[in-house]
């Protein structure tokens, strides 16, 4: 399924061509409309005249999230308020919110960005679908809320909390699709086994997740939940909100809207560009937003790009499902340490939930990692035997994935807090005192 | 003549024992005998209760991670020698016990004795063959 099939399948050269043309205008726009564009330009020599290919882009200094605080809440905006049509703000998951501004033009943009990446994924006309995510100041539900509007799926705006309610609407309406967090679907197909209906109740066909990662595991255990074809999407507030990049039925990476987005990855230390097939931390310029216009924006998500043509019949670059985030890696005695790398060990594990929490200690002066998983198997009950091979169980599987020793905590059921929004699994007190409970 | 135990998880934090036995006190189910026992993070705490279904219930319901198993109870006369006569017997016959404890009845001069064992039907058949007396859950809960 395509949504705009010319653009999402153009040849490479054509491909190029457009984000030459568009980088050029971003970087001359940015430069006579924003001033800490000009003097970040100025300061690093770059003239809007001297970008003359796509690899003139490096020497541009990347723009961070710090950037858009030290300009809260609208120092970035390239245009006049009575331009701005929308106003949304990031989660604030890593501090004070970013505030990001639409005009008329980048909701257009946005909603043909997001109509494709559902198309893509399968939705159609006739789907019904319920969006899950917190309506609000987080771009996610009005992002997604309007692409399939565009598509012209039926949209049932019943936003997060009360699971009860969404799943009673799910069952009356025949709800065939679902946008959520991947921990906030789990989480839902948890409350609907509780409820007295079967599952055969509920008509999900497809479910669209994003916001936050999903391993391989995480996604076999929706799907096996509900039934459904699960997908990711991916994007981020102050891109734009979600429609950057997503899968196609083909799943074998995220298709990344390359007409309005320039993407790159980078090493995160050196900031050196590195090459098509390697890992590290993606860059991207926005190459048409007008209200927010961004140039090389530092997302911290770890990833690698593709540009092999896809099976689907896309051309647009393929980007991995987010490895990690920068900022949110652990660097534990030393060794990189992934949250979702953890969450794919808990996964593959019959006898704990997949709900955890990461405590990070410095003892002396090393550091420890404590990993609490809840225990879903009552049956280990008989004896602490069974019990205590199920933590040496993990805790040799945490070694072989992680590099690492960890302790493992096994704790009640349904005691580790659900996220509905973005999950916050990682408590680090290496420089704190921890309060004694 | 199996009888019905409960097994709980317990967090090894202040407080924790007291909701769980409140639960039980507001459901309206009567512990009988219980024994618990713990490591650093954890105990698992195991009740003989007025009605098992019930607590179960309760307890479910409060979000507590509950399993039943059944095990085998007996009573042995007070005196010296009882205790280990039953664990000689079974263990003539390469019976395992993973775990018992014993409470004091209303029997005059006999003693309560539960016992975890790998094979309920055989430990029971040696015990019996052995002219130890085993119980039924009515003389634990009526």
């Amino acid at each position: 399924m395509f949504f705009q099939k010319d653009a999402e399948t153009m040849p490479r050269a054509k491909i190029r061509e457009i984000q030459l043309e568009r980088l050029k205008y971003t970087v001359r726009y940015c430069y006579e409309n924003v001033p800490f564009y000009k003097k970040k330009l100025d300061d690093a020599g770059v003239t809007p005249d001297s970008i003359r290919t796509l690899d003139d882009i490096r020497r541009i200094p990347p723009t961070t999230k710090a950037d858009l605080r030290d300009n809260y809440p609208f120092g970035l905006f390239a245009v006049p308020m009575k331009k701005i049509v929308r106003i949304h703000a990031s989660s604030g998951t890593t501090g004070k919110p970013t505030v990001v501004g639409y005009t008329a033009h980048d909701l257009e943009l946005w909603s043909d960005c997001m109509a494709r990446l559902c198309a893509a994924a399968g939705a159609t006309e006739d789907d019904i679908v319920q969006i899950s995510f917190g309506y609000g100041m987080f771009t996610g539900a009005l992002g997604l809320h309007y692409g399939l509007e565009k598509l012209g799926c039926a949209v049932v705006p019943n936003s997060s909390g009360n699971t009860e309610k969404a799943l009673m609407f799910m069952r009356d309406f025949k709800t065939t699709a679902l946008v959520a967090t991947p921990s906030y679907a789990l989480y839902m197909a948890e409350t609907a086994k509780k409820l007295e209906y079967p599952m055969s109740d509920y008509h999900l066909r497809l479910g669209l997740f994003g916001s936050e990662g999903c391993t391989p595991e995480m996604r076999t255990q929706i799907e096996t939940a509900w039934g459904l074809f699960a997908t990711d999407n991916y994007g981020m507030s102050e891109l734009m909100g979600p429609g950057v990049s997503g899968e196609c039925e083909e799943r074998c990476g995220l298709h990344i809207n390359e007409d309005y987005f320039l993407a790159e990855i980078v090493d995160p230390n050196t900031l050196e560009t590195l090459d098509e097939g390697e890992t590290g931390e993606l860059l991207v310029t926005t190459l048409t937003k007008e209200g927010l216009p961004l140039l090389r924006y530092r997302t911290r998500d770890i990833s690698r790009i593709t540009y092999e043509p896809c099976k689907c019949g896309r051309t647009f670059a393929r980007m991995d499902k987010i490895k990690g985030r920068s900022d949110d890696m652990l660097k534990i005695r030393g060794v990189n340490v992934f949250p979702s790398q953890i969450e794919s060990v808990l996964i593959g594990m019959k006898d704990v939930s997949p709900h955890y929490q990461l405590i990070v200690r410095r003892e002396g002066f090393a550091d420890t990692l404590e990993i609490r998983v809840e225990l879903s198997d009552t049956s280990l009950l008989e004896s602490y035997g069974k019990i205590e091979e199920l933590q040496n169980r993990i805790k040799h599987n945490m070694h072989t994935v992680l590099g690492i020793q960890c302790k493992v905590s096994i704790v009640e059921p349904n005691t580790i807090e659900r996220f509905v929004g973005k999950a916050k699994r990682v408590v680090d007190l290496r420089n704190q005192t921890e309060e004694k409970s | 003549m199996a009888i019905q135990q409960i097994s709980v998880f317990v967090e090894n934090k202040p407080g924790r024992l007291a909701e769980i036995t409140g639960y039980l006190a507001e459901g309206g189910v009567s512990i009988r005998a219980f024994s618990i026992s713990d490591t650093t993070d954890f105990g698992i705490l195991r009740l003989i209760v007025s009605d098992t279904e019930k607590a179960a219930q309760v307890l479910h319901e409060a979000g507590v991670a509950v399993s039943i198993t059944e095990v085998i109870g007996i009573s042995i006369p007070d005196v010296t020698g009882a205790f280990a006569n039953v664990v000689q017997t079974l263990a003539a016959a390469g019976e395992n016990v993973e775990y018992a404890y014993a409470f004091l009845t209303p029997e005059a001069g006999h003693a309560y004795v539960i016992l975890r064992v790998n094979d309920n039907e055989k430990a029971s058949q040696i015990l019996r063959e052995s002219g130890i007396e085993l119980i039924a859950e009515a003389a634990i809960t009526g």
